[in-house]
């Protein structure tokens, strides 16, 4: 394996990425979004929350679902410290999970089907870059930075929320164990199931936006956990995360041992 | 002396579903030459390229590149080659300078080389003023030439273009001569030209293949291949318009006189006379003959069928 050819890729792909606004400024603002502005807001106006007219039906279902020891362990707690915690520790833990998901579809996206629509595909094929030291490249590309800005953000995340949440709490309690499971275990297979999903679609489409808007469905698992969790159908805890973590990996390892059948130059230039 | 041959196919054969892209193509490219691969669009120019680096597979027949399979050991062949492709599949959002660079570093190009050789070939390249911006702001023509610089950033021994100076404007065109030029004379070089420029194919290439429907329909130098075509010589003759009708009777009763046509504008006082003189041995004699028969002779002029002619026989006989 040529890591210098693999370095040199990953390089290229990524300074288009950085030089490209369209791609680089959702890939900002989202996280942005999500893990400062939301759950800052969030922790800050929880027991406002609590306290508006129906909260307790709700908090109560989310409540059910959860083991005894986590029910008995926020009988002890004030109404407020038990919304940000359950708002906090939990609501936002599926959302987390699309900071990887989003970020690694876009940059293969663009690595991927973009390169195919800037037509620079066919210098790279020349080249004598093997075939899976393209795909090694391009799956680095997308897959390290995922993991970068996931982790900026889980940090982000946790300074915001620590602060904002510290006149309830009167302590750090981010972050537990689960975000860990969820940060370590579960966040990289689910950067990995962005990008390989869009290895598939790119396969099939010519543009970075068709590419990106076929392959935005892959966020429907994680839609799935978040409504799963609000409607109390489910507990997301470590044992669960680790499920899930498992279940991620399973599927990136399939698509990824199908995308190496499939990623061949002869494919790809036959396609150009 | 054998000569070195960097290039041989045998019955190389490529399809795509019903269409075979490249039909039982034999040839054999020797060491140090320009040779062009001339066609439409669709005739199986790049597809042969592809094919020669690797970057397909081969249905039927082989293929030998510096010795190597190209199917097989496509990776060891693409370290020697370098391909000029049609679009000059730049990244735009890089600068030049970052282009060579980058792309050193796929040829595993030594880190310390990979700096001089850019700036030495953007300097050659005169694009060097320039080298600090993002390439998508530069014209056609820039982006051809450092396409090109990065051809050459690994210092390929067999350089394949394809369509070099496509869109380019002259001056910059023949700059690409020049360097093409460059290139196979120093004897470390062999360039494949694919073109549809048949001018370009008769000013630089030394052997050419005519490729038609997948198939090369003709093999060799322009001179060799006029030769096959037409066993005699095109004639080209300025006569004086009042004494032209004689002349032209003796010409056409002249045993070695075919096809003569003849041109005369209104207002002219000369005309041309066009044929084909079977032999060249008749040519004095021919000439002797119209002067006999009064004709006043302005111009007398056999012509070397040009590249061009060549082509559009070829292709005449191929596609009726």
């Amino acid at each position: 394996m040529n890591w210098r050819a693999i370095q040199a890729l990953a390089r290229r792909d990524l300074l288009v990425v950085l030089r490209s606004k369209g791609i680089l400024i959702p890939m900002i603002v989202l996280p942005v979004i999500m893990m400062v502005l939301l759950p800052g807001g969030i922790a800050l106006f929880a027991p406002a929350i609590a306290d508006a007219p129906g909260a307790d039906a709700d908090f109560e279902m989310m409540l059910q679902a959860m083991p005894p020891e986590q029910q008995a362990r926020y009988a002890a707690m004030s109404l407020d410290q038990v919304m940000v915690e359950l708002l906090v520790l939990h609501f936002f833990a599926p959302m987390f999970l699309i900071i990887p998901l989003m970020v690694a579809s876009t940059i293969a996206a663009n690595s991927f089907a973009g390169e195919k629509e800037r037509k620079t595909l066919e210098a790279l094929i020349y080249t004598p870059t093997t075939d899976t030291e393209l795909l090694v490249g391009k799956l680095l590309t997308a897959w390290i930075p995922a993991l970068a800005v996931t982790l900026v953000s889980f940090v982000l995340y946790g300074v915001v929320v620590n602060a904002a949440a510290w006149p309830t709490m009167g302590r750090v309690f981010f972050p537990n164990l689960m975000w860990m499971v969820l940060v370590i275990w579960v966040a990289p297979p689910a950067a990995g199931l962005g990008l390989s999903a869009m290895i598939l679609v790119s396969a099939k489409t010519n543009s970075f936006q068709e590419a990106y808007q076929i392959g935005s469905v892959v966020v429907l698992p994680v839609v799935l956990l978040l409504l799963g969790q609000v409607s109390g159908v489910m507990y997301l805890s470590i044992g669960v995360l680790v499920i899930v973590g498992l279940v991620f990996w399973l599927i990136d390892a399939a698509i990824l041992w199908y995308s190496a059948r499939i990623f061949h130059r002869d494919e790809m230039i036959a396609r150009l | 002396m054998t000569p070195h041959l960097i290039i041989t196919t045998d019955n190389l054969t490529r399809r795509f579903g019903e269409t075979v892209a490249v039909d039982g193509l034999t040839l054999a490219i020797e060491a140090g030459e320009v040779f062009g691969i001339l066609g439409h669009n669709g005739a199986g120019k790049t597809t042969t390229v592809r094919l020669l680096n690797g970057v397909l597979g081969v249905d039927a027949g082989s293929a030998r590149v510096f010795g190597l399979d190209p199917t097989r050991e496509g990776v060891a062949v693409r370290r020697r080659t370098g391909v000029l492709t049609e679009t000059p599949a730049l990244d735009e959002k890089l600068t030049a300078h970052e282009n060579l660079h980058i792309y050193a570093q796929f040829y595993d190009v030594p880190a310390a080389e990979i700096a001089p050789r850019a700036r030495q070939l953007l300097r050659d390249f005169e694009l060097d003023e320039r080298a600090a911006e993002p390439v998508g702001g530069y014209s056609k023509g820039m982006k051809q030439r450092l396409a090109l610089a990065r051809t050459l950033i690994h210092q390929p021994e067999l350089i394949f273009l394809d369509e070099p100076t496509g869109g380019l404007d002259p001056v910059a065109t023949r700059r690409v001569h020049d360097l093409i030029r460059r290139l196979s004379h120093d004897g470390q070089h062999t360039v494949v030209l694919c073109t549809h420029n048949l001018a370009e194919a008769q000013k630089l290439c030394s052997r050419v293949a005519v490729m038609e429907q997948g198939r090369a329909v003709a093999l060799g130098t322009p001179a060799e291949l006029a030769r096959s075509l037409w066993k005699g010589v095109r004639l080209e003759i300025e006569l004086e318009a009042a004494t032209a009708a004689t002349a032209l009777d003796a010409l056409k009763r002249h045993a070695q006189a075919r096809q003569v046509t003849w041109d005369a504008p209104a207002d002219e006082p000369t005309g041309r006379a066009s044929l084909w003189v079977s032999e060249p041995a008749a040519l004095p004699d021919l000439l002797a003959a119209l002067v006999h028969a009064g004709g006043r002779v302005y111009r007398f002029a056999p012509q070397e069928p040009t590249l061009e002619d060549v082509y559009f026989a070829l292709h005449e006989e191929v596609v009726p």
